[in-house]
């Protein structure tokens, strides 16, 4: 079985624990005004490779990832989650910390076959880092073009795992700047034990050469990027409403 | 027991006592520090004072284009100009390269017409009659290397095939034991040279009549730079009685050495755990504070960074600015199994606080997985505020140097005071493929310069055919780059002879044979396309090969890819094996560096386009770097690439310049919740990640 992957990095330092190898997965359902990798939405594309291939590029510079391991990123990895389980189980005997940066927008509770997959994938994954895109359901539908319910959902299937999750979110002007749902996210997370960590981005152009190379339309064209002082600011606030939704209980 | 001079009371004697021996008394003396960097003390009033005015003085060099003054009079020598200050009252270290700070000294013994373009480049005009004596009544290195070169060496000089040899400027890469005149005082190392030349062989051969000649010459530079530091009033005869005269010694010997040579490299050694012996004893005796001490040390480091030489904008351009290479060696592990971290290594760093960063002296950490925690901190966050720490890997040079061995100028190891190096510039086997192709003809002068080999015929390149050709043109480069090293390092030793710092060696030492590789990843690049992927020869009107067209995708040196990377290898390999083979000035045991850390924009000017699909006049990589853009699995895969390179093979160092965003390097901790330190505690690694109300409630604490 093979899986398809966009590009290996192979120094990670900001997705996940300690240094990571990184494997981005190609195809994505999701479209994020402001996703700054376009070039892996299209599924099905990109380099084949087999867990074997993988590993073994791992492994040469394994002693680098001793206080690390392996992130899958992409792309939506979950998408591939058959070959993404065959990688873990591989990572697992090698004793290797695994880590998923996912939308979480596969998370689909009716599709018994897809949650027994998941239920078995959770078994060899030690960290989940969820980005969520938006608090508010309406909000999320028209950053993302699909509803946020399945992926509040997935953060309590993992809680019920008792999956560590880091939660990310992406600070976008006029686009996801109001402090009002930065509270409201904290509240959401304070409603589960599983979040260990938040990370909060400021958003950044870096991807919109990317979307010139592709000959997309760049959807968020003239929203600056900011300094990081608005992520300063929400990190707080979202900090503050989870402080006080827990100090209510 | 042996007589111990008063000035060493509290050292604990040893083999040092009896025979000149720094390290043994650097072994038996100083103290690991595993401490933080909490003891620090900040700059003094009479040090912001000093430093503010050079940058004033810097602002005026700037503002008059480059240089603020020149002598054009007076030779260099150890005593040729009386004491220079900047403020005699208030600084704690003295001593300038002539009389006045910022004056460039003019040195014509390596060539009076580099010494003339130095200054005529700059408005200055050296003085005829200085003309005159060195054209007509004495020679010089250049003269004399000249005179001896083939037509074959001229043309690949001239041809760039060998590039940046030292023929017209002084060689450097030589380390003085500077730390032997605060440890022994010049009295005992006249007395110790004499000795040496007392127990010479008596048959007069060549070399023991050179021998002998070199010693005398080593005596009087040792007088010289007595009566240099007399005129500064002080008497350094006879050992350092503290911390200040231990600093001072020291670096009077190692401005002898920048006022005698202006050589590519002056570096300063391995002294920081050798003085901190003495500030040891100064603190536990009450002679000195830590304040008084850093002061020192500011003084001292601050002197190093107005080292300064008469250069002409070629050189410039060649090593990318006006670099002196001024590079001192910090921590590193003893075979004993001990670190050698002490306060004083935290104090040299600290420097980069006290007066803000610099990239000279070139600061440079001998790393070793082994050194203390808190020092690994340290650097790291000194590293981050300043960009301005080198690391070496001191696991791998102490396998072949010991400890105490130092760098000179970026890369090159050697034993302090017991190994020397002659320089030998690079070799550009980028070039040097398209000689095999094109039959040792020069892609850019069509001139004949290498032996006139069959060129590749037909339209595409085919591997064995390429590597048969060029193996026998990199045995060609090898001799006349080796043959005219040997040239080139007999008339330094004859016209330009660097006195002081090898009277600061042992008689017998061990001479380095540096050579050297430039283009290394364009040829790995080139021969990988053309055995992965088909190469086709796009020739001009006469035949003769002027592009390269790629078909196909090929493995490119930087992914950690074996099929391109043992093919890097591989010709590290073979054209070490090749310089190996001729016969060495002075038996100079033959190394080589990968390390065109500034020149690779030069080097690559004069080339034209190679196999890889690299246009002509395009910069190489430096060093041994992947090729720009190339490496496209991140920096572990790019690295491991390059650490797969045999460090035997290329002993004299192997370069991999890296620059990265601090925001590429991590998470801020501004923005990201869950106190990421926290793994480094956790003995299974990633295992504990951190919970997110550890970090709110250290916050709330705040």
């Amino acid at each position: 079985m093979k899986g398809y992957i966009h590009s290996i990095e192979s120094f990670g330092t900001v997705d996940g624990p300690g240094l990571r190898f990184v494997v981005f997965f190609q195809g994505c359902p999701m479209r994020c005004r402001y996703c700054h990798n376009p070039d892996t939405w299209q599924p099905n594309t990109g380099t084949q490779m087999t867990v074997d291939e993988i590993m073994a590029k791992f492994l040469r510079n394994k002693s680098f990832y001793s206080n690390g391991g392996i992130t899958v990123t992409g792309g939506e990895p979950l998408l591939q989650i058959d070959f993404l389980t065959q990688l873990f189980i591989r990572c697992k005997k090698e004793g290797i910390h695994t880590c998923i940066d996912t939308s979480g927008i596969t998370y689909n509770p009716l599709n018994a076959d897809y949650m027994a997959k998941l239920d078995n994938l959770m078994q060899y994954t030690d960290l989940v880092m969820l980005d969520l895109k938006h608090i508010d359901d309406e909000k999320h539908r028209s950053l993302t073009g699909h509803s946020n319910k399945n992926i509040l959902e997935f953060v309590k299937y993992l809680d019920g795992k008792k999956v560590p999750v880091w939660v990310r979110h992406v600070v976008v002007p006029t686009v996801t700047d109001e402090p009002e749902y930065w509270d409201k996210l904290g509240r959401f997370m304070a409603t589960v034990s599983n979040i260990k960590a938040l990370d909060v981005l400021p958003y950044h152009t870096m991807g919109v050469k990317k979307y010139e190379e592709l000959g997309i339309d760049y959807p968020l064209a003239g929203i600056p990027a900011r300094e990081k002082e608005l992520a300063v600011q929400a990190r707080q606030a979202i900090i503050n409403g989870m402080k006080a939704a827990r100090s209510k209980k | 027991m042996p007589q111990m001079h008063e000035n060493w009371y509290g050292f604990k004697p040893a083999t040092w006592s009896t025979a000149v021996n720094v390290r043994s008394f650097i072994k038996h003396n100083y103290t690991p520090y595993d401490g933080d960097e909490s003891f620090l003390a900040g700059p003094t009033r009479n040090t912001l004072d000093l430093w503010l005015q050079v940058r004033e003085l810097s602002k005026e060099e700037i503002a008059a284009g480059g240089v603020l003054d020149m002598d054009t009079e007076v030779i260099s020598t150890i005593t040729s100009h009386g004491p220079g200050y900047l403020n005699k009252e208030k600084e704690t270290i003295v001593g300038f390269q002539t009389d006045k700070p910022f004056k460039r000294a003019l040195m014509p013994y390596g060539g009076i017409r580099m010494a003339e373009k130095a200054c005529a480049d700059n408005g200055y005009k050296v003085d005829e009659k200085i003309s005159e004596f060195f054209s007509v009544h004495r020679k010089t290195h250049n003269a004399g290397v000249f005179d001896a070169y083939t037509p074959e060496m001229r043309a690949c000089r001239s041809s760039h095939i060998i590039t940046g040899l030292p023929d017209a400027y002084g060689r450097g890469r030589i380390i003085g034991d500077y730390r032997r005149i605060a440890l022994y005082g010049i009295d005992r190392l006249i007395e110790d040279k004499n000795e040496q030349k007392a127990t010479t062989e008596k048959v007069m051969s060549e070399d023991n009549i050179r021998l002998r000649e070199e010693l005398s010459e080593q005596i009087r530079a040792l007088q010289e730079l007595k009566k240099m530091a007399a005129s500064y009033g002080f008497d350094i005869s006879q050992p350092a009685k503290d911390v200040k005269e231990a600093i001072q010694w020291t670096y009077f010997g190692y401005l002898a050495a920048v006022k005698e040579q202006n050589g590519a490299a002056m570096s300063l050694g391995r002294t920081s755990t050798f003085l901190d012996i003495y500030a040891k004893r100064d603190l536990d005796n009450g002679v000195y504070t830590e304040e008084q001490i850093q002061e020192f040390v500011d003084h001292f480091i601050m002197k190093l960074r107005m080292v300064k030489f008469a250069r002409t904008p070629e050189y410039n351009a060649l090593f990318s600015g006006d670099p002196q290479w001024v590079t001192e060696s910090i921590g590193g592990v003893g075979i004993d199994g001990r670190h050698m971290v002490t306060k004083m290594s935290y104090r040299f760093l600290h420097t980069l606080d006290n007066l803000g960063s610099s990239p000279e002296p070139n600061l440079t950490v001998l790393w070793s997985t082994q050194l203390p925690e808190n020092f690994k901190r340290y650097c790291a966050k000194m590293s981050i505020e300043t960009s301005s720490i080198q690391y070496e890997n001191d696991d791998l040079m102490r396998m072949t140097h010991g400890d105490d061995y130092a760098i000179a100028c970026c890369v090159s190891s050697m034993r302090v005071g017991k190994e020397m190096q002659f320089f030998g510039a690079r070799a550009n086997l980028a070039k040097c493929l398209l000689y095999a192709i094109n039959g040792g003809v020069d892609e850019v002068s069509r001139k004949q310069v290498g032996p006139k080999y069959r060129a590749i015929e037909g339209d595409y390149l085919d591997y064995n055919d390429v590597m048969e050709k060029y193996d026998a043109m990199m045995k060609w480069l090898a001799e006349v780059y080796v043959n005219a090293l040997n040239i080139i390092h007999y008339m330094h030793d004859k016209y330009c002879y660097e006195k002081i710092q090898m009277a600061l060696h042992d008689r017998d030492v061990t001479r380095w044979f540096a050579t050297g590789i430039a283009g290394l990843s364009v040829v790995a690049d080139s021969l990988s396309a053309i055995k992965y992927a088909k190469v086709k020869i796009i020739r001009d009107e006469t035949g003769f090969p002027v592009e390269y067209e790629v078909e196909g995708d090929f493995p490119k040196y930087g992914n950690d890819d074996d099929r391109v990377d043992n093919i890097a290898k591989d010709i590290v390999h073979r054209f070490m094996e090749h310089i190996r083979k001729i016969p060495t000035y002075r038996n100079g045991i033959p190394t080589t560096s990968i390390l065109t850390i500034t020149s690779n924009v030069v080097y690559g000017k004069a080339t034209g386009s190679t196999p890889d699909g690299r246009k002509r006049g395009e910069a190489f990589a430096p060093g041994a770097n992947p090729m720009h853009r190339r490496d496209t699995n991140g920096a572990v895969a790019s690295m491991a690439s390059v650490a797969k390179l045999p460090f035997i093979d290329a002993q004299d160092g192997i370069s991999n310049t890296f620059s990265i965003i601090p925001g590429a390097l991590g998470k801020e901790d501004r923005i990201f919740m869950g106190d990421l330190d926290i793994d480094l505690d956790c003995s299974t690694g990633a295992c504990a990640t951190p919970t997110l109300f550890e970090g709110l409630d250290a916050e709330d604490a705040e």
